[in-house]
């Protein structure tokens, strides 16, 4: 696959040293739809919440987490080409985003399971991606590393919370985890498009940071007292845009509006 | 931001205590008089706490359930940029539900005692929110009316005379006039926009209109509480100046979307120097005020359902905190 450095090597041979746009490079495209998609995908999620949440300090952090993903989710979509093009245009197939952020809500816990496996994970992504070889993905990264790490330790604190409060919250906080679980190998799956990018100092490579993953994820169960769920086989797919059902009814209620409007200026 | 409380119903409250100590009376009406704010630790007849308790929270009620009109279009919200705003605006009433709610413990009710009367439909909030959000104009409609009704009501309350309620109303002024800005900005994309575009926003001008007028509250002459309100500066103009500036502010900016306002009544009254206008339906308003709007059940479901739905979080939360508090005891 061409990618990006190749591609820059080219120009630069020919006396150009602008840099291509992800666009030009099928790969890079690809690579930042997948992170503005996980992003986008886990904001639209949340904002569900906006209004309903259990108590009101908690329906203002969870509309905060949207926004930064939201913003995130912007960014990146930014960079593959037109954002909001890419966000209500585009069918089930064609989303990259992985099958964690596209669960529903279910209830709090749930919620929190989602929040605590994906933020852990965007925030080692995020602090590596900092360093990119691509400056403009290193400067989202690094914008979002500070918004994520808040979002990590907001859903640490409530697991724990909830795994250590009542029987209730227990059981709730473990079939949340039970439900998210299946798809935590997803997020260090290495495909084609990622080897080329992880080759070139573009994308990181997840399997580097997998193993400190599961610590930090076992450390903030062992406090919540909640077991590691059993792992299972893995479902893959998210990124070459086989999804669960629960994506196609999300599309369907955020692109109504452009969809059936298609000329229309908002 | 928004939202306000002028529902202003209850006829039945006394008039001016006489049971209390008249020199404490006279001492704290002086006060009020010379435009100097009570503090919470302050003598304050027992009625002017009352007043105020049932109009800040009444105020922080309208601030939590009117976060559900808009709320339901967040998710649909037509591009990436109205998404973040619209998510942002709700997230601001929810925080000035949030000062509210903290200025109105101050005078001795709790936060759970505020919840339980708005959820047993004894504590009331704005008629405006019972009426359904059809349409993304709607989103435009609400942002530019009744933000806009709001910022009428709310300015002169940041000269309120109860000091916390005063200075959450400077905060949530702030981010009012913000709110109000991103309403009209959708209205005037939607007027220069599609046929269809067009069409949405003008249905939602018929349907905010009157609504929107209501949020001033009953006419003077039947807003028992309004005179003595005015002498405690627990409010400062009455409902009909409001409602007058408010539409002498509006249809002119209707004008410039190209939209009518729903009102054949509307004209310009060079003598008065502001806009004459046909009558509110007041038997709707009423009806409204006693649960009777389009989506009341809807409202007050969703937010019961919220509340129960999060019990087993909040007591969670407090049985945390409890094991923890056990182990630093220890």
């Amino acid at each position: 696959m061409a990618t990006r450095s190749k591609i820059d090597a080219d120009l630069v041979k020919r006396g150009r040293t602008d840099p291509v746009a992800p666009e030009a490079i099928p790969a890079m495209q690809d690579y930042c739809q997948r992170l503005g998609d996980d992003a986008l995908i886990l904001g639209q999620r949340l904002s569900e919440w906006c209004g309903h949440a259990p108590a009101l300090e908690v329906d203002l952090s969870l509309a905060n987490l949207a926004l930064d993903l939201i913003g995130q989710g912007t960014n990146f979509l930014g960079l593959a080409g037109d954002a909001d093009k890419l966000a209500f245009h585009r069918d089930v197939l064609d989303w990259k985003n992985c099958w964690l952020v596209e669960q529903p809500n279910g209830d709090f816990a749930q919620t929190i399971a989602r929040q605590l496996l994906f933020s852990t994970w965007q925030h080692m992504l995020y602090e590596r991606l900092a360093a990119s070889s691509d400056e403009r993905i290193a400067a989202i990264a690094a914008k979002g590393v500070k918004e994520v790490a808040y979002h990590r330790e907001l859903a640490a604190d409530w697991t724990i919370r909830l795994g250590d409060g009542t029987e209730e919250s227990a059981r709730r906080m473990a079939e949340g985890l039970d439900w998210c679980w299946r798809f935590v190998p997803e997020l260090f799956e290495v495909d084609e498009v990622l080897e080329g990018l992880i080759a070139d100092g573009i994308a990181v490579d997840p399997r580097l940071f997998e193993g400190e993953y599961r610590s930090v994820i076992a450390a903030v169960l062992a406090e919540a007292k909640l077991a590691v769920p059993a792992d299972q086989r893995a479902i893959l797919g998210g990124r070459r845009g086989h999804h669960s059902e629960h994506l196609g009814h999300l599309l369907a209620v955020m692109q109504f509006l452009p969809r059936t409007y298609p000329d229309a200026q908002w | 931001m928004r939202r306000m409380y002028t529902t202003e119903l209850s006829k039945n409250v006394k008039p001016i205590e006489t049971a209390e100590e008249p020199e404490l009376v006279a001492a704290f009406e002086a006060r009020v008089a010379a435009d100097e704010f009570i503090e919470p630790k302050d003598w304050m007849p027992d009625a002017y706490r009352k007043t105020l308790v049932r109009q800040i929270s009444q105020h922080a009620h309208s601030e939590i359930v009117g976060m559900l009109p808009e709320g339901n279009w967040i998710t649909r919200a037509p591009s990436l940029r109205r998404k973040a705003i619209l998510l942002a605006k709700v997230q601001d009433e929810g925080g000035h539900g949030l000062y509210l709610y903290c200025a109105a413990e101050t005078l001795g009710t709790s936060r759970e005692e505020m919840v339980e009367a708005l959820h047993s439909g004894k504590a009331k909030y704005s008629t405006i929110f019972n009426y359904p959000t059809l349409t993304w104009a709607d989103i435009g409609a609400i942002g530019w009316l009744v933000d806009g009704a709001a910022i009428m009501n709310q300015v002169p309350l940041q000269r309120t005379s109860y000091g916390p309620y005063a200075r959450a109303m400077v905060r949530v002024c702030k981010e009012e006039s913000f709110h109000q800005r991103q309403g009209y900005e959708i209205m005037i994309a939607l007027a220069n926009g599609t046929p269809e575009q067009k069409r949405m926003a003008q249905d939602a001008l018929n349907r905010w209109w009157w609504p929107s007028l209501m949020m001033f509250g009953p006419p003077d002459d039947n807003s028992p509480n309004t005179e003595r309100s005015m002498r405690w500066r627990i409010k400062r103009e009455t409902n009909d100046e409001l409602r007058q500036k408010f539409v002498d502010i509006t249809v002119p900016q209707a004008d410039f979307l190209n939209l009518s306002v729903p009102d054949p009544e509307v004209k310009w009254n060079e003598a008065k120097g502001g806009y004459d206008f046909g009558e509110v339906d007041w038997e709707e308003f009423y009806a409204v005020v006693r649960g009777e709007g389009p989506v009341a059940k809807e409202r007050m479901k969703a937010r019961r359902d919220a509340w129960d739905n999060g019990a087993w979080v909040r007591d969670a939360a407090a049985a945390y905190e409890e094991k923890r508090r056990a182990k630093q005891a220890a």
